[in-house]
């Protein structure tokens, strides 16, 4: 017995990237934009979706695929939007993973049913870190940070600041209430990842959310012009 | 926390290339970027590969730093903080020229001695 070195150079992630490539392929047949939600658990991303998507995106056929670990309280929440709601559980099979990856994403299509969705948002499970490693095939990434987080996580955590087209900093509603310097995070968010878009929201209260609400409306047009 | 995340990438990369043979080192080039800790990374290559062909192996990780280039500028340098606008011109067009990987290098195998090595 004797030992060998063999050469590899590959990117560990290429069979996760494989994967998306296949799903971005099937999304794009079927004409659908994707955009892929991520954020640390509790900075809102199910009641910012519940208050976009609550008066129903006009001319958009939208869907919503739920990443969650475990049980379906998000999914839930939103069954009463006129949306379809398709919830993923990374437990069922997974291994409880803290995130989703392309493969994941690709066992829950046929739930979600292509053929009849313009736009679908996917949830990704509540994370700050893996969600950014993993792309699922989505045609644009957004996340949400949120003011009772503190103003220093695009420093933490610059990898998913980086790997984002837009920040969404929502409960803007409770600046008065705690110690978060707004002009800070907006220094550090263009300092990491420079010209990304940044919107302020409070899902609580609906203010911001129609810019939101706007940008997601004409992704399909811009998405389907970068193509 | 993605350490585990990317340990069992790194395992299946390892195994694929192993094909069928015992995984003795595995070598992984980590951008500075990718904030890896290599601690935690060996923790999870050892825990997750019990059972499998990489049972065993020994981690060896190598830390790329980040360098950042500036187009106009013609120039380029490290960085510590995760700043991504050029220190000089304050611009934006600011390409990475390192610290972004995170591949299998390669492994190293136990193979069985033939008895015409010569």
């Amino acid at each position: 017995m004797h030992r060998v070195k063999v050469r590899v150079v590959e990117d560990a992630l290429d069979a996760n990237n494989t994967i998306a490539k296949a799903n971005r392929e099937d999304f794009d047949r079927h004409g659908v934009t994707v955009v892929n939600l991520m954020s640390a658990p509790g900075a809102g991303k199910t009641t910012l979706l519940e208050r976009v998507l609550g008066p129903g995106m006009p001319g958009l056929r939208t869907g919503v695929l739920e990443g969650d670990v475990q049980g379906s309280l998000d999914a839930d929440r939103l069954a009463h939007l006129h949306v379809n709601v398709t919830q993923l559980n990374t437990g069922g099979g997974f291994g409880g993973e803290c995130h989703l990856d392309a493969n994941m994403v690709r066992s829950a299509l046929p739930a979600v049913g292509l053929e009849d969705l313009d736009l679908l948002i996917i949830e990704n499970v509540g994370n700050l870190v893996c969600p950014a490693e993993f792309r699922v095939g989505e045609d644009v990434r957004m996340m949400v940070s949120s003011v009772a987080e503190g103003a220093d996580k695009p420093l933490k955590y610059p990898l998913m600041f980086r790997a984002c087209e837009l920040v969404v900093l929502n409960k803007i509603d409770l600046l008065p209430y705690v110690d978060f310097d707004l002009e800070k995070f907006r220094y550090w968010v263009d300092q990491v990842h420079p010209g990304v878009a940044v919107m302020e929201t409070s899902a609580r209260t609906g203010e911001g959310v129609d810019e939101l609400r706007a940008w997601l409306a004409t992704l399909p047009e811009r998405a389907g012009a970068a193509v | 926390m993605h350490e585990m995340s990317i340990a069992s990438a790194v395992l299946d990369t390892a195994a694929r290339h192993a094909a069928g043979r015992r995984v003795t080192v595995v070598r992984v080039r980590a951008g500075q970027l990718r904030q890896v800790v290599p601690d935690s990374l060996a923790f999870y290559i050892e825990l997750l590969g019990r059972g499998g062909p990489c049972e065993g192996a020994r981690l060896e990780m190598e830390v790329v730093p980040a360098r950042l280039r500036c187009a106009p500028c013609a120039r380029d340098w490290a960085i510590d903080v995760p700043a991504f606008r050029c220190p000089q011109c304050g611009g934006a067009e600011v390409s990475v020229l390192a610290g972004e990987e995170l591949e299998v290098e390669s492994i190293e195998v136990e193979q069985e001695s033939t008895a015409c090595t010569a």
